[in-house]
């Protein structure tokens, strides 16, 4: 049996690996979003980024015992929303604007 | 009691893991932007939220859980919504057509 | 560590693919997913408060700018694409940027080791300043002239964007309106989020004097969700001739450099705090700031005024 901060140290690891297996995901998300075509595909990219990113953040924050990346968290879901919310904005004004 | 606990994160972040890796799945082999919208948003929130659920066990005190909780209801507020909008975006574009 | 290499690895291709993207909208969306990343890595290096601004500031309110800028030249983008600079100019442009980031790489990998740093000082003479966050300590007690005037600079650049309102609309009302959403799904969505963003705003700057955060980030979050509320037509930008909202725009400033002068009084210099009020007197002086600054970027990406006063 795993001595109480072995076990720590590999949770600690475990939620790390978690964290870039995440990350892995959304760079091959990533990939395919800004391939396109089209406007709606690109703006998914703030989404994808949005939840992948919150989800690395509040497993590093677990891994690397800093409770502050969980605020940042906070900001990417918010900052996330309004960004996503200007693109679709901007997206279809432009739609207008070239129509 | 925490070996249990520590168990329970392992096995909730590891399904949500697998959750975020069939919503990437789901980007990149669906064949146009409505399904793949579909699959990032339920799919990657639900990778969220097993996620939150697999760190709460670990939490330390209840204004860390409760900050959790917050960060993933955000996000599944945000993207529900914000979904729609996306979608009525890519029905108008006439790239997508 | 084969963490922090794929994070670089991906940063590094947004920030290749942002600059390749044929379009300015793709450009735009590229630098905000690069500033997010960026983030990530300020986390990575164990700086929270950095991460806080760069998730914040440097992606989020910049890419609202960016995008504001991007769609009112999307109208010229045609003709923009025949003024392209020559190939012997990007070729040097290039050049520069790769000199410029190996020389910066070089500096770093260089820094004698430990690095030179003042941390330790910083970190020795906290108790004095009555804060439990040693950036904010820098920001506001030892280093407070910089925040002064960087206060001002964005006022400065808040008056130069107004100036480019065309003479009728002088004084009016900046940014278009937005169409109402036809089947209310930003509204709802605005109406629970604006709330709860303002609530963590508002704790990201209160959190600020004892962990990371503070009133640069917290006013963003505030100027980022009254955005947000413009754009769901929940409300609608002031008139930027008002004497209220100029109100608002100066008074951080001005409470900041009253309470500067007053330290020559009190504690015998510029921006000198009395030991005993330290802490009161930079809450004085962090509440107006905030609500300047959050004012002040919110019309930043508001832009000119566009619709005239009736």
């Amino acid at each position: 049996m795993l001595r109480s901060s072995e076990r720590r140290a590999a949770v600690a690891d475990f939620l790390l690996a978690a964290a870039g297996f995440v990350l892995a995901m959304v760079a091959l998300g990533l990939i395919r979003i800004l391939w396109g075509p089209g406007d709606a595909d690109r703006i998914m990219a703030a989404q994808l980024l949005g939840t992948g990113g919150i989800a690395a953040l509040l497993l590093l924050a677990r891994a690397m015992s800093m409770p502050a990346a969980v605020d940042v968290a906070l900001i990417l879901a918010l900052l996330a929303a309004f960004i996503s919310v200007a693109f679709v904005k901007g997206a279809d004004r432009s739609e207008m604007d070239r129509a | 009691m925490s070996l249990a606990l520590d168990v329970l994160t392992i096995l909730s972040v590891s399904t949500g893991a697998f959750f975020f890796l069939a919503g990437t799945v789901g980007l990149l082999r669906f064949p146009d932007a409505f399904s793949r919208l579909h699959a990032l948003t339920k799919a990657d929130n639900l990778g969220l939220g097993l996620v939150v659920l697999g760190l709460l066990f670990q939490a330390g005190g209840l204004l860390a859980a409760l900050k959790l909780v917050g960060a993933w209801l955000l996000a599944l507020l945000a993207g529900a919504t914000i979904t729609q909008l996306i979608a009525r975006t890519a029905r108008t574009d006439r790239s997508t057509m | 560590m084969a963490f922090d290499i794929g994070l670089a690895i991906l940063v590094l291709g947004v920030a290749a693919w942002t600059i390749a993207a044929r379009d300015t909208f793709a450009a735009v969306i590229g630098f905000v997913a690069y500033g997010l990343l960026l983030a990530l890595v300020w986390v990575r290096l164990a700086a929270p408060d950095v991460a806080l601004t760069e998730a914040a500031l440097g992606s989020g309110l910049t890419g609202g700018l960016l995008l504001g800028a991007s769609t009112r030249l999307a109208r010229t983008q045609g003709s923009a694409a025949i003024d392209k600079p020559s190939a012997i100019i990007r070729r040097a442009a290039a050049v520069l940027c790769t000199l410029v980031s190996a020389g910066l790489g070089a500096i770093v990998l260089l820094l004698p080791e430990p690095a030179p740093t003042l941390a330790p000082q910083a970190a020795a003479n906290l108790a004095a300043t009555g804060l439990g966050n040693p950036v904010t300590a820098v920001l506001m007690a030892y280093r407070a002239i910089d925040t002064l005037l960087e206060t001002v600079v964005l006022l400065l650049a808040l008056v130069g964007i107004w100036s480019l309102a065309p003479d009728q609309l002088w004084g009016g009302l900046p940014g278009r309106r937005y169409p109402v959403d036809r089947d209310g799904v930003l509204t709802f969505v605005a109406q629970l989020l604006v709330p709860v963003g303002i609530l963590v705003g508002i704790y990201i700057f209160w959190v600020g004097s004892i962990a990371p955060g503070g009133e640069f980030q917290g006013a963003t979050i505030l100027a980022a969700m009254w955005i947000f509320a413009t754009m769901a037509r929940l409300a609608d930008s002031p008139a930027v001739s008002r004497r209220w909202l100029r109100l608002v725009l100066v008074v951080g400033p001005a409470v900041f450099f009253a309470i500067g002068l007053a330290g020559f009084a009190i504690a015998g210099g510029f921006l000198a705090y009395p030991e005993a009020h330290a802490k009161l007197l930079i809450l004085t002086i962090e509440v107006p700031v905030t609500l300047s600054i959050a004012a002040t970027l919110a019309l930043l990406v508001g832009g000119p005024p566009e619709r005239a006063l009736r």
